[in-house]
């Protein structure tokens, strides 16, 4: 075997794919043929790196180099400079935002500082394709361990005891869960993964598909052994090209190892794993409804109890799990429990992962401790806001979730303190928003989501939703009263209250978070009609300053509806009963003399 | 692929193959490991440095020590490449010239595993600026 001096990492994920990563591995490995380097240095695509913001990424090792936001182009030069001459490509490297120094090494960036990667472990590190790499990274050795030298009931102890909850959004223990599946009698059980990932803006469960997909499908196998099941079954939306490609290349491979399929291990325990394709409906994620889609009805939920584990698939009990809960679980088994209870908060275990994104300088996909504040991870792993602009509002747990404001960026984030301020945490997306965006169009935005989501079964979701989407809409035009604001809170609450499922239950919170933090917003679309954010633009009107225009005709030339008339030399006016509002001409003035009123 | 059919198999399977990864594993944390920089310049290269490199990559391995060696570029001492930077944690690099197969053997089993330095050091009795002023 080949012992190779350098290993080049290049993120395979998604977002850098998109930004022509098949052709750098592809020049890379050719720049390295052209120095007949092929011996000494390994190319490798692995899964998402995370800092996404600055993608495509490669690392080089051993000396950890980072280079970031890399072209196809320049993979000759990093061959020739850093691998043949020993020279960093500095023009490559990561550039700190705040001393404008450049830094090779990604430890030592803000951005990966405060990260402690458990359910990314292996994301960025091991090429997801080659099982041999998941192996020496002690893959399946927890799977093996379970299954050799403990009963179901002490593995469901060490899972209970760590204190891990379920990642989707719920936070159900998932040792809990395990035991109640456990403990119903069954000739046939299944573990469901729910792979399902609907909130706008996340991707977590997504690049650990494509980054780490043994890591699930050893927990899957772990939890059958559990609860004494033998059918694997993971619920993935089709959109996801990439993970499904990347899972089925996995369960080959585990199966041809012998870690999935029949007698794993000498033990007589059998398990294995088949992919279901889910539509991307965005209801699918709540498990009855996943259940009804897998069994090829339509996708709505029913009635819980009875829950899964009681009678899930085909009527019979079925655990369901989201992929992030399922890759903490090897690491739990492989480091026990105490190692994973001493990292978070009281209630809330471990670590979560989030996808930052909105206007936020560091986009990407982070890992960091229950705990740690809105702060930390928005100014230190995120960067601040985008062009130095004032934070306004953080949205987390997508649609479901509510909008938190300056002055909850202390709390420190789990389960039950991100629920006490009227938000959740949700699958982990977070969405940053700055003093440019108009709440009340941010809770439409989510309310048109939800109405185009809404499976229609109970009426409170599906006719709710659209009045409140109604009025909102109103708001953002300008015709609404203060009576309606009171019809709207009132009706978020009713649908909270009596929809059959999360979707509507959880739906109104964008509109009761954003209502309660941000009331000052609605009054002044009802009351002046104006848009504080100026975002809204029925309620927008472009005026020229008489004194400060100089009559340079610029703004008459640019507008595309010739609106704007006046003399040369004399101040301009816009008609506005013809403009339409594209602030074409704000941005051409350059005397400042057109404003937003 | 071969079946694993114990617990044990999967042991000695992930033996043998954790050296493909290892030098990533090592790479997360270099402050803790030996570090050893192998200049690699023209001159370098022209003295023999592939072949010193290659070999102390491969000892250190037979001997399991925990170790990254890179190259780098030009160190500025032409006169004695093939030239190498040991850094020990816990210790000052030091900077070794005209390191062959045999010096190199000897850097390993008296320096590095030793603990002792060994003839050949390259004195490093420059100063920067800025360290004079230091000390004034």
């Amino acid at each position: 075997m080949a012992k190779y001096n350098n290993h080049i990492l290049v993120c395979g994920g998604t977002g850098c794919r998109a930004s022509r990563g098949e052709e750098i591995v592809a020049n890379l490995k050719q720049a390295v043929a052209d120095n007949s380097l092929e011996d000494q240095i390994q190319v490798v695509r692995t899964g998402c790196f995370g800092f996404c913001e600055k993608g495509p990424i490669v690392k080089m090792i051993p000396d950890n180099t980072f280079y970031v936001h890399v072209t196809p182009e320049d993979a000759g030069e990093i061959i020739s400079e850093h691998l043949v001459k020993g020279r960093k490509v500095n023009r490559l490297l990561y550039i700190d935002p705040e001393t404008s120094e450049h830094i090779s090494d990604s430890r030592h960036m803000e951005f990966y500082k405060k990260q402690i990667r458990i359910a990314l472990r292996n994301c960025g590190f091991i090429n997801p394709e080659n099982i041999d790499e998941y192996v020496a990274r002690d893959g399946y050795a927890a799977l093996g361990k379970v299954l050799s030298e403990m009963t179901p009931e002490e593995a469901i102890k060490i899972i209970k005891d760590s204190g891990l909850r379920g990642r989707g959004g719920g936070g159900f223990p998932t040792g809990l869960k395990w035991e109640i599946t456990n403990k119903v009698k069954g000739d046939v059980k299944y573990v469901v993964c729910n792979a399902d990932e609907g909130d706008p803006g996340a991707f977590m469960d997504r690049s650990i598909l494509e980054g780490d997909p043994h890591s699930v499908l050893e927990a899957m196998a772990i939890c059958g052994y559990c609860i004494g099941g033998s059918h694997g079954l993971i619920y993935i939306r089709a959109e996801y090209p990439l993970a499904i490609q990347r899972l089925k290349i996995a369960i080959d491979q585990a199966r041809s190892l012998g870690v999935l399929g029949k007698d794993i291990f000498g033990t007589g325990f059998s398990f294995d794993v088949e992919l279901r394709y889910g539509a991307g409906a965005f209801v699918c994620g709540e498990e009855t409804a996943l259940i009804h889609s897998m069994e090829g009805l339509r996708g709505e939920p029913t009635v819980k109890p009875p829950f899964p584990s009681v009678s899930g698939y085909k009527g019979k009990p079925t655990n369901v799990n989201n992929v992030e809960t399922f890759a903490n679980i090897p690491v739990i088994i492989n480091k026990g429990s105490d190692w994973f209870s001493s990292i978070g908060t009281e209630k809330s275990k471990g670590t979560k992962v989030f996808a930052l994104a909105g206007k936020i300088n560091n986009v990407g996909l982070i890992e960091v401790p229950m705990g740690i504040t809105l702060r930390e991870v928005i100014f230190d792993i995120g960067g601040g806001i985008k062009d130095g602009k004032k934070f306004k509002s953080v949205q987390t747990g997508g649609p479901s979730g509510g909008c938190l404001t300056e002055k909850h960026l202390d709390i420190p984030i789990d389960y039950d303190s991100l629920l006490a301020c009227g938000s959740m945490m949700g699958s982990g997306g977070m969405i940053v928003m700055d003093e440019d965006d108009c709440m009340v169009s941010v809770a439409k935005f989510y309310l048109d989501f939800t109405v185009e989501e809404s499976c229609g079964k109970c009426a409170p979701c599906r006719i709710g939703n659209k009045r409140l989407y109604e009025i909102l809409d109103k708001i953002t035009k300008g015709n609404a009263t203060e009576e309606d604001l009171g019809i709207l809170r009132n009706l978020a609450n009713v649908i909270k209250d009596t929809s059959l499922c999360g979707l509507g239950q959880t739906s109104p919170n964008p509109v009761l978070s954003t209502m309660d933090n941000f009331m000052h917003e609605y009054l002044a679309h009802v009351k002046d009609g104006k848009c504080p954010a100026g975002q809204c633009k029925d309620l927008m009107m472009y005026v020229i300053d008489p004194v400060a225009c100089v009559g340079c005709t610029l703004c008459a030339r640019v507008c595309p509806v010739d609106a704007i008339s006046g003399d040369k030399k004399q101040p301009h006016i816009i008609d506005t009963s013809i403009c339409i509002k594209c602030g074409a001409c704000m941005a051409k003035c350059k005397f400042n003399a057109i404003s937003i009123q | 692929m071969a079946k694993v059919k114990t617990l044990d198999d999967l042991k000695r399977m992930r033996e043998g193959l954790q050296s493909k990864i290892s030098l990533r594993e090592k790479s997360d944390h270099p402050e803790k490991i030996v570090q050893i920089k192998v200049s690699m310049a023209t001159c370098g290269i022209a003295s023999g440095a592939k072949e010193t490199m290659t070999y102390l990559i491969e000892e250190l391995d037979n001997r399991a020590v925990e170790a990254v060696v890179t190259q780098t570029g030009c160190m500025g001492y032409c006169h004695s490449e093939p030239t190498i930077e040991v850094h020990v944690p816990g210790t000052d690099p030091v900077v070794y010239g005209d390191v062959d197969i045999k010096k190199a053997e000897e850097i390993i089993t008296k320096h590095i595993i030793g603990g002792e330095l060994v003839d050949g050091i390259i004195p490093a009795a420059y100063k920067t600026p800025n360290e004079h002023r230091n000390e004034k």
